[in-house]
This record gives C-alpha cells, sequence and structure tokens, in this order.
C-alpha cells in the first residue's frame, strides 16, 4: 500500500481555498445579531452562505482524495510576472497624487514592461512616450477627467 | 400596432444625431479594444466605462450597448484570423473560421459572420421589442419568493455553463455572494465585513474586480504562454460569399439566429451558450459533419448568428425583470446604476424613452458594424501585429484610468490589484470567475428577496415550494443539477465546454 496521496492537487487547493473563505466569514459574522428565521439579523444570511460554502468546499476537498478522482498537479507559479504587473499597479495608485500622473504612468509602464521576457529599456521608454501623450491628449484633454497631471508639489 | 409606435419612439431617440455617434464611437471602440488579444466584452466595457460617465443616461447606454457589440465582433475577427478567440463566446468560431482564413477565405468567413450577427440582431431586436411588454406585465407577478427563485435558477444555470467541475462552479457563486455582503446591511444599517474602511461601506466595487480578475490576470497568464500568433499574413480579398455560399449559410442564420434568440433569455444563458449549441446543431444536421473543422462555412454562420442573437436577448431578463443573466449584464447593472436607473419593469413604464431607444440602438450598433467593420477588416488585423510587449502595459495604463475614475480616487485601484492576485489564483486552480462575479452581483438581491420572503411567510421555508411559480422555478433548478450529476450529459457538457 502506498501512502495516501492527494491524487488531484488542483481540486483539494480548491476546496480548501472555498474552506477558508467559509471559515473566514463565518467567523466574521458571529460579530453580527442572526435573528431568527423570521426576523433575520445581518449575520443570518451571510453564516447561511458560509456554511453551503463550507460543505462545498469539503465536499470538493474529499473529491480530490478519492481513488476515482482524476489525477491532477497544481500548475507553476510565475511570481515574477505576477509581482511585476501587481506592483506596477499598486505603485500607480500610491504615486499618483505625489508624483502626478506623468510620473506614475511612467513608473507603471515601466515598471509592467519587466514582466515581459522580452523586456528591453528602450522600447517600453518609447512606450511609455507614446502611451503617456495619448493618455494626456484623451482623458485629461478630451474627456476631462480628474487627474493629477504634475506632481503635488508644483500646485 | 404598439409594437411598431414603440419602436418609433425608439428610432427617434436611437437616430438624433449625438446619439447615432456615440453609437458609432462605441461600436468602434469596442471592435478596437476587442480585437486585442485576451480582453473580452467583460474587459472592454469595464475600461470603457468611464468614457460614458459624463453623457445623458440614454446617450449612455446606447454607447455601451454599442461597445458592447463591437466587443464581440472584435472577438470573433480575431478568432477567424489569428484563431484567437477574444472571449468565450467565439470560441466555436476559431474552429472552422480559422480552417477558413487558412484557405485563403478570410474575407469570406469575416463577412459571413458579419451578415450573419447583423441579421440575428434585426431579428432579435424584434424579438426583444415583442416580449418586452408581456415580460414586464408578467414581472409584476412576481413577489420576493418568486425573485428569490428565479435568481437561484440563473446562478445554478450559470454554474452549470461554466468550465469545470459543477460543483466548483457553485462554489464560486456562493463565494461571489459572500463578497456581495460587504458593505452596509441595507435593513438594519450594519456594517458587514468592511474592516472600518470608509470605502468598503458601500460595497466592493463591480469594476475593480472585474479589471483585477479579467484585466491584470489576464495579462500575467497571457505572459506566461509565449506561444506566437499564427497570424494569417496574406492580403484579406473578396469578402463576397460566392451563390454556393450564400446557399449553405442561409439555413445556418436562421437555426443560429432562432437557437440564440430562445437561449439567450434564459437566465445564466446568452453568447457562449447559445454559440456552442448551435455549432452542435449544424453539425448534427449537416450532410457533411466530415467537413466541420475543415473550414465548413455552417460553423462560422451558425454560431456567430447565436451568438449575437444570445447577446441582445439577453438584455430581455435585466430589462424586464431586473435580473442580469451573465457577466456582461450584471457590468450593465452597474452602467445603469451610475445613472441612477434602476433596472427592472420600472425601466420600461418610466423611463419609455430610454427603453425604446435603447432597443431602438442594438439595431442601429448593428448595422454600423455591418458598414463599419468590414471595410476597416485590414486595420484591425494590423493591431494585432503589434507585439504583445508593447501592447500589455497599454491595457494596464487604460485598465489603471479607468478603475481609478470610478470614483476620481486610488482606493479602487488598489482593490483591483488585489484582485489581480485573486485571479491569478484562480487562474491557476482553473477555478471559473465569471460565476463568482454574477454571485456578486445578485448577492444583495437574493438575500433582500430571501429575508423578505421570509418575514412575509413568518419563517417557514415551505412557501418557496407551495407558490406555484417559485415552486416551477426550483423545480427547473433542480433538474438541471440532477442532469448535469448524470453521467452521459456530464461528459457531453466537459466536451462542450473545454477550450
Amino acid at each position: 500500500m502506498a501512502r495516501p496521496t492527494i491524487r488531484n492537487q488542483r481540486a483539494f487547493a480548491s476546496g480548501a481555498l472555498f474552506l477558508a473563505f467559509a471559515i473566514f466569514f463565518f467567523v466574521m459574522a458571529l460579530n453580527y445579531p442572526a435573528g431568527t428565521a423570521a426576523r433575520m439579523g445581518p449575520g443570518y444570511f451571510p453564516r447561511l452562505l458560509a456554511i453551503v460554502l463550507a460543505a462545498i468546499g469539503l465536499a470538493v476537498m474529499l473529491g480530490a482524495v478519492l481513488r476515482t478522482a482524476e489525477r491532477q498537479r497544481l500548475r507553476s507559479w510565475d511570481v515574477k510576472g505576477l509581482a511585476w504587473v501587481t506592483g506596477s499597479v499598486v505603485l500607480f495608485a500610491l504615486l499618483l497624487f505625489p508624483i502626478g500622473l506623468i510620473g506614475a504612468l511612467l513608473v507603471l509602464i515601466v515598471v509592467s514592461s519587466r514582466a515581459s521576457p522580452e523586456f528591453a529599456w528602450k522600447g517600453a521608454l518609447a512606450n511609455a512616450a507614446i502611451l503617456i501623450a495619448l493618455c494626456l491628449l484623451v482623458f485629461v484633454y478630451g474627456l476631462g477627467l480628474q487627474l493629477p497631471v504634475w506632481p503635488a508639489l508644483l500646485n | 400596432m404598439d409594437l411598431f409606435h414603440n419602436l418609433a419612439i425608439g428610432f427617434s431617440t436611437a437616430a438624433q444625431p449625438a446619439n447615432l455617434l456615440y453609437a458609432f464611437f462605441g461600436c468602434l471602440l469596442g471592435t478596437l479594444i476587442g480585437v486585442l488579444p485576451g480582453l473580452g466584452p467583460l474587459a472592454t466595457i469595464a475600461m470603457l466605462l468611464p468614457i460614458t460617465y459624463a453623457l445623458q443616461p440614454d446617450s449612455a447606454l446606447i454607447m455601451l450597448a454599442g461597445i458592447y457589440y463591437g466587443a464581440q465582433y472584435g472577438g470573433s475577427t480575431t478568432a477567424i484570423v489569428v484563431n484567437l478567440p477574444g472571449e468565450s463566446s467565439s470560441v466555436v468560431t476559431t474552429i472552422d473560421g480559422y480552417q477558413m482564413a487558412k484557405q485563403g477565405r478570410a474575407g469570406v468567413a469575416l463577412s459571413t459572420a458579419a451578415i450573419g450577427s447583423f441579421f440575428a440582431g434585426c431579428v432579435a431586436t424584434l424579438a426583444l421589442a415583442a416580449l418586452a411588454g408581456p415580460l414586464t406585465a408578467a414581472a409584476l407577478l412576481f413577489g420576493p419568493k418568486e425573485f428569490f427563485a428565479l435568481m437561484l435558477l440563473g446562478l445554478i444555470l450559470a454554474s452549470v455553463l461554466s468550465s469545470g467541475p459543477f460543483i466548483e462552479g457553485i462554489g464560486m457563486v456562493v463565494l461571489g455572494m459572500l463578497l456581495s455582503l460587504v458593505g452596509t446591511d441595507l435593513s438594519t444599517g450594519t456594517q458587514r465585513f468592511a474592516f472600518g474602511i470608509p470605502q468598503l461601506f458601500d460595497g466592493l466595487d463591480f469594476v475593480p474586480l472585474a479589471m483585477g480578475i479579467f484585466g491584470f490576470a489576464e495579462i500575467v497568464k497571457n505572459l506566461e504562454q509565449d506561444d506566437k500568433l499564427s497570424l494569417v499574413t496574406q492580403k484579406i480579398t473578396n469578402l463576397f460569399p460566392t451563390r454556393e455560399d450564400f446557399r449553405r449559410m442561409i439555413p445556418a442564420m436562421l437555426r443560429g439566429t432562432a437557437l440564440g434568440t430562445l437561449l439567450g433569455v434564459l437566465p445564466g444563458g446568452g453568447a457562449v451558450l447559445s454559440s456552442f449549441a448551435s455549432y452542435t446543431l449544424e453539425k448534427k444536421l449537416s450532410k457533411h459533419p466530415e467537413q466541420f473543422g475543415k473550414g465548413a462555412i455552417e460553423g462560422v454562420a451558425g454560431p456567430e448568428s447565436a451568438n449575437n442573437a444570445g447577446a441582445q436577448t439577453s438584455f430581455i431578463p435585466l430589462l424586464t425583470l431586473g435580473v442580469p443573466s451573465n457577466v456582461v449584464m450584471a457590468l450593465m447593472v452597474g452602467a445603469m446604476n451610475i445613472h441612477n436607473i434602476q433596472p427592472g419593469p420600472e425601466v420600461m413604464t418610466k423611463n419609455s424613452t430610454l427603453f425604446w431607444g435603447l432597443i431602438a440602438s442594438m439595431w442601429v450598433g448593428n448595422l454600423m458594424l455591418l458598414v463599419l467593420n468590414l471595410p476597416l477588416v485590414g486595420l484591425w488585423v494590423k493591431l494585432l501585429t503589434i507585439p504583445y510587449r508593447y501592447l500589455f502595459p497599454a491595457i494596464m495604463v487604460f485598465c489603471s484610468i479607468g478603475v481609478y475614475s470610478i470614483n476620481s480616487g486610488t482606493f479602487e485601484v488598489h482593490e483591483a490589484a488585489v484582485f489581480c492576485v485573486f485571479g491569478y489564483v484562480l487562474i491557476k486552480l482553473q477555478l471559473p470567475a465569471a460565476p463568482l462575479l454574477l454571485g456578486l452581483v445578485l448577492g444583495p438581491a437574493i438575500e433582500e428577496n430571501f429575508r423578505r420572503a421570509m418575514v412575509l411567510s413568518r419563517g417557514d421555508v415551505s412557501v418557496f415550494v407551495t407558490s406555484p411559480l417559485s415552486a416551477t422555478l426550483l423545480a427547473a433548478a433542480a433538474i438541471a443539477i440532477v442532469m448535469i450529476m448524470l453521467p452521459t450529459i456530464r461528459s457531453r457538457r466537459e466536451e462542450a465546454l473545454q477550450e
């Protein structure tokens, strides 16, 4: 007998994700009064949903370890690409008001471009120049969105 | 005739020069963004939403509808020319459309798609106009328990139709509903799951979530697969189908339109289901099933008509019952809310110019696609030759500014970043995101109707099965679940939904 292994790792992780969210929401919902079925409080429906989600999560996890489960491994993760892309968005949000749209866009474009395996400084900067000009034209002058164009210090 | 009178009102709204212009730009921009790889109608609409903020409500909706059709058509174009479905409703178009393109018949495939879409659009517009009245009247019979049952049915059908195991789809729906509870509880004013963050008191916004999952996370995924686009490079000439082509495509178009019109109305249905169903039907009915997958024109004409008909009739449940049947419609709810329009039976009675204007503009939008896209096909194909390393930062810029402009604040941008990570986890676990978003949008209404129904019945759950209407809807949901569990249907569904 081989030691028990998880046949469908993908499904097992999905079920675990459901279960984790269910526990989180259930525990949080305990702070709100549940009331009765006839007069539900703010905590009633969340608890109900959390229980349903927990049951689904457990069922999915169980299905993943059954002998009939299809063998599936977790796919490999591209943490670097994810970090460049997500990081560039966070930087854009953090920098927009302090340094203005032009600077924030430059950071967004250059940092996100690094996620590409074919990154090159020249191409990324040229792309940034074109896109910044386009954004100023369309969003600031064309549509008149309220965007801080220049650094806050200059205002 | 009431119908024609109403349509006349509609056309007088839609045909105002300004609205025609918005419909035109909507179609143009929608196609422009829609042809870009990895951007489906959802991301396209979410991205272009801010442009419509400043417009009048009717112009804004007309433009959004134009964007939707444009994006859909853009998806078909890339499906045919580069074997890359822009969105899931054009997945089946890649099968025969791309084969036609390889045989030097890309032009014919594209015009087949355009003609089929236009024809389907005309029929679906009429169906929408004819059904709107009766369905709105039916909506008035709906009480809280019926609405609850209807939405439950929609959510279950949506999970049945999403890819991957059914139970995981349902899990995503429930998770979406839990996320929808973040914010102020409408009946008691309690802040739930908001952690004292004021921006969360109004709930999680739909757009940052959609952008994070369908915009940013999609980009990370696309960057991982470095397979080069297999562009059909030869010039696209002869757009016109031959007489033989017409003979084969017209019956397929008619069947596709009928199927799409019907399936689009179903809660949980819409463009994706319609196109798959139509392809299967055409293959079944064809005298030459062996030609399918090798460039059969029916395989383009049927699904393309069906997805457009379905895309349009999926407005029916939204406009008459206020229940969005798919994710794109859910986004339309968001757009309507921005303009203080509550989708539902009242739109037609209180806001009839807007209602009929929107319906008429659907037809106008389809006409524009026909006259706009065929001449511009060359331009769309050019767009696809831009390397992805230049394209994706542009998508990121537009998404980020779009998310920022919801509230002119950066909180939503951070939110989108969080959902980018979450969306990437979903991609890696192969969990479908569409049911999550639908759960998110329908969650508050489901809770409200559930609570109201229970108050009215004094806590007795059996009301849901003793009322004939809600019992029927729940029975339909139960049948859908049982059917999906049956082994034969299960394997057929997996076959149909795999990409």
